[in-house]
């Protein structure tokens, strides 16, 4: 039996209560911690060698220390989770709210912040009351508010509600939605709001995921957390895994000692691809990845081992398109998405998304031309020039040099099949 | 006199409370006033304006950015189909195809009983089960025609209240408990606490 770390309540349907959470060790973690050093407590996590679960990888506890000489003012948790075909910081806050609110006291008391938030996603009505409760449960038992389980540390947690905009998961903008403005992402530098944040102050953002891992490494500590997993990906992870499979669904994994393969096939993981077919492409971490096929199968469900591929593990969400998919019609969709969640304040991102999501769409649909295929890579590399991985950076945030990832990919490999679709005037796969 | 109900005045103050900054506020109490009005009319963006001390302007300004906030009514019930990668692949877009000919109106419009706006959502997170429907942000995992016809018949005939509520109405939990913390005995705890702390060390060593 693999380890579970952030998935071990999943046997109980009443695992978001708090009497079953506290039949099973909740809190446990957090009095260990109190009980500790704040500086202890960061240095369990970096023993742990934890990477963020957001996205970018970051280390944990090199964003914390980069903190630690300053007076840290607040600590925001992201749990805006709107990348396409990511569904794991959903399981999490509606099926284990006490554990990620016990990250969050745990990362509040390393950090020594007296005031956070958990920001999630709107769309998530029964996530943020199950939240909402979990607070107020933890206020009344002890773990938040004054003096917490008279360890003299003190702690308000809010659970703040998004409104429906996928820029707002970067963490600017939803530092500037927390403030009560449109989401618009910040100018760089800084690179992080450590340096400014929330109104301004030193603030770190963390993932739901990250922060649910905390109260398991307090409590094992960062060597048994490092233990498992393989070089810089440590521990365990969650992987959506969505599109043509049998079972679709959140798998906790340990990083590195499963590849792709393992988790699309394994009869209690993925069950294989639906129907028997073959794979054709695969999006292996979030839409703003390049694609992987069928070659890439073996590689190790790890950050290294698929950035040395030249694409990234990402948001941890992995769709699958079997061999009778229209490589056109996915690389449209993905544009159009992009395309309608572009925040506008830079060009090539506004216009760029709106243009490529034109040519995709007439290519798909019928009234594709014979130049639209290097029309598509010519707007791409206006984008993020060379089309290089990780792409260069042309706009404010990464969402514009993540729009031609998946034009390329499909062109790269599939160039026949948009020669396909001008010749025949539109998509013969229906869809 | 206040557009919002007395009870949900109280709410609303109390949720500007919990921010260090009531601009913060903007958006739950944007959620709030649709909790109670169905979207945002012109009087409740007035009311928030004045308690998070912005304009009106700027809460419309603000409003308008976000999916999920309306400043023209919509219907009581709000049907999302998503169409992103996983549920195309699911056949979301047939769905979508079929709910727009059942409730005859196209996507972003509203039926003409008032029941039901019908949109076309990005990814909404729940990729396993696809293609994925939600109503008024409640997950309905109804993945096939003929059950979203099913929920459809029995939200129309008044059904299943407890588990939708009409639109606007997003967190049904209170939150039970104002702010703990006040910032200027904070400094005095701390040190407290870390004299103590270092007490502790002393002894233990
Ligand atoms: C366009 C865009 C969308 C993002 N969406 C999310 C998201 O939904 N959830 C999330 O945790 N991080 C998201 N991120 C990454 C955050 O900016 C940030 O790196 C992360 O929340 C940090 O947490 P971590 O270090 O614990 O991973 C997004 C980044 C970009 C550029
Ligand atoms: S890259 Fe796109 S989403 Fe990001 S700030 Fe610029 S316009 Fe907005
Ligand atoms: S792609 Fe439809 S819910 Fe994720």
């Amino acid at each position: 039996m693999s380890t579970t770390i952030v998935t071990a309540r999943r046997a109980f349907d009443d695992s978001f209560t708090i009497e079953r959470a506290l039949a099973t060790g909740a809190y446990e973690g957090l009095k260990k911690a109190l009980s500790m050093t704040p500086e202890a407590v960061c240095a369990e996590v970096d023993a742990a060698s934890l990477l963020g679960r957001g996205g970018a990888g970051f280390p944990a506890g090199r964003k914390w220390s980069m903190l630690r000489k300053n007076p840290t003012t607040y600590l925001v948790i992201n749990g805006d989770e709107s990348e396409p075909a990511t569904f794991k910081d959903h399981y999490l806050i509606e099926r284990d709210p006490h554990q990620l609110v016990e990250g969050v006291i745990i990362a509040a008391y390393a950090l020594q912040v007296t005031q956070a938030f958990i920001f999630i996603r709107g769309e998530f009505a029964l996530g943020l009351e199950r939240v909402t409760q979990a607070i107020n449960e933890a206020y009344a038992h002890g773990a938040l508010g004054r003096n917490i389980f008279g360890s003299g540390f003190s702690l308000d947690l809010v659970v703040h509600p998004g409104a429906g905009a996928y820029i707002c998961g970067e963490e600017t903008a939803l530092l500037e939605s927390l403030e009560g403005k449109r989401g618009f992402p910040r100018i760089k530098p800084p690179f992080f709001p450590a340096a400014i944040g929330l109104y301004g102050e030193p603030t770190v953002v963390n993932n739901v995921e990250t922060v649910s891992n905390l109260p398991w490494i307090v409590s094992n500590g960062g060597a048994a957390f490092a233990a498992l997993g393989e070089g810089r990906s440590t521990g365990t992870r969650l992987f959506a895994l969505s599109g043509d499979v049998e079972r679709p669904g959140v798998f906790e994994v340990e990083m590195v000692k499963s590849t792709f393969r393992d988790l699309i096939e394994r009869p209690e993981l993925g069950g294989g691809v639906r129907g028997g077919k073959a794979v054709k492409a695969i999006i292996p971490g979030g839409v703003s990845a390049p694609w992987f096929f069928p070659e890439d199968l073996d590689t190790p469900l790890g950050q290294d081992e698929v950035a040395a591929k030249n694409s990234m593990l990402g948001s941890g969400s992995i769709v699958v398109m079997d061999e009778t998919r229209c490589m056109v019609r996915a690389a449209w969709r993905i544009t159009k998405f992009f395309s309608r969640e572009s925040c506008g304040q830079c060009t090539p991102c506004r216009e760029g998304s709106g243009w490529l999501e034109r040519v995709l769409y007439r290519l798909e649909h019928g009234g594709g031309r014979m130049e639209d295929v290097d029309l598509l890579l010519d707007l791409c590399d206006n984008i993020a020039p060379g089309l290089t991985w990780p792409p260069q950076q042309t706009t404010i945030c990464v969402l514009g040099p993540s729009i031609p990832s998946s034009i390329h990919s499909a062109i790269s490999r599939f160039r026949e099949e948009f020669i396909a679709h001008v010749h025949d005037g539109g998509c013969r796969h229906g869809r | 006199m206040s557009h919002f109900s007395p009870a949900l005045r109280a709410k609303a103050e109390a949720t500007v409370a919990l921010y260090p900054k009531k601009r913060s506020a903007l958006i739950p109490l944007c959620h709030l006033a649709q909790g109670q009005d169905g979207y945002l009319t012109e009087a409740a963006m007035v009311e928030i304006g004045e308690l998070c001390e912005v304009t009106a302007a700027e809460v419309r300004g603000t409003a308008t950015f976000y999916d999920m906030l309306h400043t023209d009514p919509v219907g009581k019930y709000v049907v999302g189909i998503c169409t992103n990668i996983a549920c195309m692949l699911a056949g979301g877009d047939d769905l979508l195809e079929h709910a727009e000919q059942r409730l005859g109106c196209a996507v972003g419009g509203t039926t003409t009983d008032g029941l039901f706006t019908l949109e076309e959502t990005e990814c909404l997170a729940d990729c396993d089960i696809a293609p994925c429907v939600q109503v008024n942000h409640r997950f309905v995992r109804t993945t096939t025609p003929e059950a979203l016809d099913a929920l459809l018949d029995e939200l129309a005939a008044g059904g299943r209240v407890d588990e939708i509520p009409s639109h606007g109405t997003l967190i049904r939990v209170e939150r039970t408990v104002g702010l703990q913390v006040p910032k200027d005995v904070i400094a005095e705890e701390r040190a407290a606490a870390g004299a103590a702390q270092a007490a502790r060390m002393e002894g233990s060593k």
